[in-house]
């Protein structure tokens, strides 16, 4: 069996998957993106992308693994995750359109595409409110919107300083949650582990410095995570939900999932969990979808997961 | 996957002495001790580091 990983800085998780591969005595072909350009001719893929059985997307940047894997499945090569469901997991707009449109409980949030427009939808849903960036990762340029003034200085900084897509405002209602926030390891259909992420910081990311403990896969939690998972389209994702005294809503899917941290805690061997899903794929027992997702996924859509 | 013995090599921002350890890989993340800089193994035979890339707005999982 052939497996490639495409990566560029080779983290702790990329180590331990290409060791657990390893391990598993398959043909490992590492593909750094930088490499070499990408053909988009047809018939273009070099032939040690043709003869993968999988291609596993690891790379750091959201926008250079999107366009890369884009290009190899239009070779026709199956990619843990498949385009699809990075182009929705790593768009936080997408992502809430994927999992509102699907029932999957989540903070109400708005887009605006003005300072002025963006300061109503902050009224609208109250203070405290956050704004994000659509596309990011690790906690960065996170803002709570405590007040009025507050919210008239950071978006005139957004629409100054900060690219074009800053001032597309995307804004979303604050949650109240016990300190902590959670996150599940999904595997196809499957709910490997999850974590706590606790802070004493309403940011709760591990990049932040959060104390990461096990918990319990509960059933409303699994029922939750499996139904966002299907919602953006299936595969190796890690869910992150809040506790809102309504129950957990998922406030976004990870789809280059980092779980270096979560191993101890957890007591599951993710890596190994990890790299049993991707040989499923390789091995044609896990079905990656290959229809394009609407932005809103029906409920019914069959899940990327379905073995 | 291409890795190496134990061997050291310096830091290409400051010159202090960076110890490779066995098993690092290629595109591998190293801080070097002395002046905090990121440093990216670029090369294995030989060992080559290079300063990481600066982390990219779009960066993340």
């Amino acid at each position: 069996m052939r497996i490639g990983v495409l990566h560029a800085r080779v983290r702790h998780e990329e180590k331990l998957l290409i060791a657990e591969l390893e391990r598993r005595g398959v043909d490992l072909q590492r593909f750094h993106i930088e490499a070499t350009p990408f053909s988009l001719d047809a018939g273009g893929a070099p032939e040690a992308i043709q003869e993968l059985d999988v291609l596993v997307e690891r790379c750091i940047s959201h926008s250079r693994a999107l366009a890369a894997i884009r290009v190899i499945e239009g070779w026709g090569i199956p990619c843990v995750n498949p385009w699809r469901v990075a182009e929705v997991c790593g768009d936080k707009m997408a992502t809430n359109l994927a999992l509102s449109g699907a029932g999957v409980p989540v903070p109400r949030a708005r887009v605006a595409f003005t300072p002025e427009s963006a300061l109503e939808a902050i009224e609208e849903l109250g203070y405290p409110a956050i704004l994000k960036p659509a596309v990011g990762s690790w906690g960065r340029l996170l803002a709570r919107v405590n007040d009025r003034e507050a919210g008239e200085a950071i978006l005139e900084h957004k629409a100054t300083l900060g690219t074009y897509h800053h001032s597309i405002f995307y804004v979303q209602e604050h949650v109240e949650k016990p300190g902590r926030d959670l996150r599940a390891f999904v595997a196809g259909d499957q709910v490997l582990a999850a974590i706590a992420r606790h802070s004493d910081h309403w940011i709760t990311n591990t990049a932040k410095g959060s104390r990461v403990e096990g918990h319990p896969v509960t059933d409303e939690l699994r029922e939750v995570s499996l139904a966002a998972a299907r919602a953006v389209g299936g595969g190796l994702l890690a869910v992150d939900l809040l506790e809102s005294p309504q129950g957990l809503v998922v406030c976004e899917v990870n789809y280059t999932m980092e779980f270096k941290n979560s191993i101890e805690p957890t007591g599951v061997d993710l890596p190994a969990r990890v790299v049993d899903y991707i040989l499923e794929v390789a091995e044609g027992r896990e079905i990656i979808p290959s229809a394009p997702l609407a932005d809103t996924t029906p409920a019914t859509q069959p899940a990327g997961g379905a073995s | 996957m291409s890795e190496t013995t134990q061997t050291t090599t310096k830091c290409p921002e400051c010159d202090a002495a960076i110890t490779i350890e066995a098993g690092t890989l290629v595109n591998e993340i190293l801080p070097c001790e002395e002046c905090g800089a990121e440093l990216e193994v670029t090369g294995l035979d030989p060992v080559q580091l290079a300063l990481a890339p600066e982390i990219e707005e779009d960066w993340g999982e």
